[in-house]
């Protein structure tokens, strides 16, 4: 920086492959590597060590804020990241936010475009957010009236694979064959079962709303860039950002980067994006590793490598191969 | 300026002189002409600078109605029925968060069995759900009401319920006198938002409350309510002033201020009642008849005042809560205490069954004759239920409706299983 006033950022190893922001120009640096960013979820909030949904809302916001010109209300759906930024009497929020109920989060984000649309405010724009229990599941009908009206929102779901405010359990987002506490790993079909759940970003775009993509917090470039990306289109757009969560997933807290990484590079967790109901670019996987790797950090999926489960793994495999067939991955 | 129409278009004008800015609608019988009507302004470019969303359900409309309402707009919308129940998580949330949105309910049954007609058990289903609720007697009061709504909700930043009856009211064409924009502005100043989402100073609305504050929270929305019964009596009074018509504060009473005989009701059964004590007026026979308008926040003082000379009440409900009884019959109790008071409670004109001044004449005649019982269902047909009855003493005695409905040969007795 060569503003002799501009405080010393602190640069951390993120785990990729990338080089650090440190050896880019600043003008190519992230939102969050700038000490201009707005911080839309300050410090002091009550998330875990390691919380993959902490990371992606503060990343996903400061960018939108960034493209905005701090321009930006949000709904929030009912979940972790509302009750980890809202204990009282505090707040972790330094944008307007409104929190209602569990399954409408998308509704309400609807509502304010609404009333800015009736006002005339061009300038202000609205993001509604929710975790995939509030988004796949319960919230589901608001979002998909939400994407049939084309209501200038972006919706933003963070994705950790299940219930974990409630105590870590199955949501329609959880992935085949991973423990939660309504899934466990017993009988025949241990974990949640395979043929089931649904995914949200390809339903997104059979709605042929204007933009959707899906993200990872540990490619920092690539969600700052799909978020500013969105915030360049009107009316409904969705990103779906897989998020770990170190007590869901019984992971480390340390692995959180590794995890979005490897769900990646195992084709597990496809990076794409749409416009209008079709797909327009995937991210190329660079190192594909054996969906192992990714699995072993996870309590949550231990019982796939027992002798007498590992038909479960290679369906596992097969998802991955699925995905990176259908996404063009490689 | 007078005009010869339904109580869904002339509420949906009277909403359109109350400049919306956001109209989020679901359709449902009977409220659905009033957002048809609201609809056609908008799209007319009658009204302008609303906002109207058709969406995909009650849910997701009155949630709209939270964001919107967040965002600092004056928003609007309108259900019934199942609608109301669909939507109930958000009803909650809206008051919880002192949001002032107006919502019109076109009452209605609650199913099942399913039935599209008239009663109160919709507006029960919310009593405790923190909303101002009013009750309207008439289509001119529906008007009235409504551009009162506004403004008690903004001054209170409370949501409000404008109650009233489905078909019985919404669809009846009766001679309304709709007041011309400058009369309903000059009542009803613009919006200022008590809270209001806005980028140049940022607020968070809903967080999370523990049992640290709670209590204090929902003490202040109880307080709140309280408030609007002074502000709900100043409001009417200025109504009166400006527009010329008495559209009725918290209550309003009809007949001899000494009767002993006093039926209490709310909604459109007033007009029965007043039209059977301009009868039995002729022939000698006394009675009075307290109109509730305001039902939350409940007027007990005022009723307990209004039925001080009273001997006798009949509370006449078009809900029960089942297993317990009258709803406003118990809240009516509560708010007599003090007074030397005998109560008598009526169920009547469940799911749209017509309230005949000969059944009305019924129960004043027994109570007349110190002879109505505390509990009485108007009209109800007792050889049906105990044929009901009796059948059920076979486990396996089938669906109660299609039964009843068998009995009095509204489905083919031909049917065979």
């Amino acid at each position: 920086m060569s503003d002799s006033n501009s405080q010393t950022v602190k640069f951390y190893q993120t785990g990729t492959f990338t080089v650090g922001n440190r050896l880019l120009d600043e003008s190519l640096r992230t939102v969050q590597a700038t000490t201009e960013r707005s911080n839309s979820i300050d410090s002091g909030h009550r998330a875990c060590q390691g919380c993959g949904q902490a990371l992606g809302a503060r990343y996903a916001l400061d960018a939108a804020m960034r493209a905005t010109d701090n321009n930006i209300i949000a709904a929030n759906a009912t979940g972790c990241l509302e009750v980890f930024t809202t204990p009282y009497p505090e707040t972790a929020w330094s944008i307007p936010w409104l929190h209602s109920v569990f399954g409408n989060a998308a509704a309400v984000g609807s509502g304010m475009a609404a009333a800015l649309k009736a006002r005339g405010d061009t300038t202000t724009r609205v993001i509604a957010q929710g975790g995939d229990g509030g988004t796949t599941d319960i919230g589901f009908g608001c979002l998909s009236g939400m994407f049939d009206r084309n209501d200038d929102v972006l919706y933003i779901c963070y994705d950790n694979g299940g219930y974990m405010n409630t105590g870590v359990q199955r949501s329609s987002a959880t992935p085949p064959a991973a423990r939660t506490a309504t899934t466990m790993p017993l009988g025949d079909n241990p974990g949640s079962s395979f043929d089931t759940g649904k995914f949200l970003p390809a339903i997104a775009l059979a709605h042929e709303i204007p933009y959707v993509a899906t993200a990872s917090v540990h490619d920092l470039h690539d969600l700052e860039r799909k978020v500013e990306k969105a915030m360049s289109f009107h009316g409904a757009r969705y990103i779906q950002i897989n998020v770990p969560c170190p007590l869901g997933w019984g992971s480390e807290p340390a692995h959180t980067i590794r995890l979005a990484r490897l769900a990646v590079e195992s084709g597990l967790w496809p990076l794409f994006e749409g416009e209008r109901g079709e797909v327009t670019d995937s991210t190329k996987i660079r190192y594909q590793v054996p969906v192992e790797d990714y699995l072993k950090l996870q309590k949550r999926f231990a019982h796939v490598f027992k002798p007498e489960n590992l038909d479960q793994l290679e369906a596992i495999r097969a998802l991955a191969l699925k995905n990176i067939r259908r996404y063009h991955l490689v | 300026m007078l005009q010869q129409i339904s109580g869904s278009i002339a509420v949906a004008e009277a909403i359109a002189l109350c400049r919306p800015e956001v109209i989020p609608c679901y359709p449902i019988t009977p409220q659905t002409h009033i957002v048809e009507h609201l609809s056609e302004l908008i799209k007319s470019g009658q009204l302008k600078g609303c906002t109207y969303e058709n969406v995909e359900s009650e849910f997701a409309s009155l949630s709209l109605c939270i964001g919107s309402s967040g965002a600092g707009a004056r928003t609007y919308t309108a259900t019934a029925s199942q609608g109301l129940l669909f939507m109930m998580e958000a009803v909650y949330n809206a008051s919880g968060l002192s949001l002032p949105i107006v919502m019109t309910l076109g009452n209605r049954a609650i199913g099942a069995p399913i039935n599209i007609w008239n009663d109160h058990s919709d507006a029960m289903s919310a009593r405790d759900a923190g909303w101002i609720q009013l009750f309207v007697e008439s289509n001119q009061q529906a008007v009235d009401v409504h551009i009162q709504a506004f403004r008690l909700a903004e001054a209170l930043s409370l949501p409000v319920m404008v109650n009233m009856d489905g078909f019985i009211l919404t669809h009846a064409v009766t001679r309304i006198d709709i007041p011309n924009q400058q009369q309903v502005d000059g009542f009803l100043p613009p919006l200022v938002p008590r809270q209001q989402l806005d980028v140049r100073a940022p607020i968070t609305i809903g967080a999370m409350v523990g049992p640290d504050a709670f209590t204090e929270v929902r003490y202040l929305a109880h307080h709140a309510q309280k408030q609007a019964l002074a502000v709900i009596e100043q409001q009417a009074a200025e109504f009166e002033q400006i527009f010329g018509r008495d559209s009725g504060g918290l209550v309003k009473y009809y007949g001899n201020e000494n009767a002993e005989i006093v039926f209490v009701a709310m909604g459109s059964v007033i007009g029965s009642l007043r039209e059977m004590q301009r009868q039995t007026a002729e022939e000698g026979i006394d009675f009075g008849i307290l109109s509730l308008r305001s039902f939350r926040p409940f007027p007990a003082q005022v009723i307990s005042l209004a039925l001080g000379k009273a001997k006798s009440a009949i509370v006449f409900e078009k809900s029960f809560a089942v297993g317990m009884g009258g709803v406003l019959t118990s809240e009516v109790h509560m708010a007599t205490e003090a007074n030397d008071l005998k109560i008598h409670s009526v169920i009547g004109g469940l799911g749209g069954r017509s309230i005949t001044i000969k059944s009305l004449r019924k129960l004043l005649d027994a109570a007349l004759k110190n002879e109505l019982p505390n509990e009485t269902f108007m009209d109800l047909d007792t050889a049906t239920v105990e044929r009901e009855i009796e059948r059920q003493q076979d486990q396996a005695s089938g669906p109660v409706a299609e039964n009843i409905l068998r009995d009095v040969g509204v489905v083919s007795a031909s049917k065979t299983h």
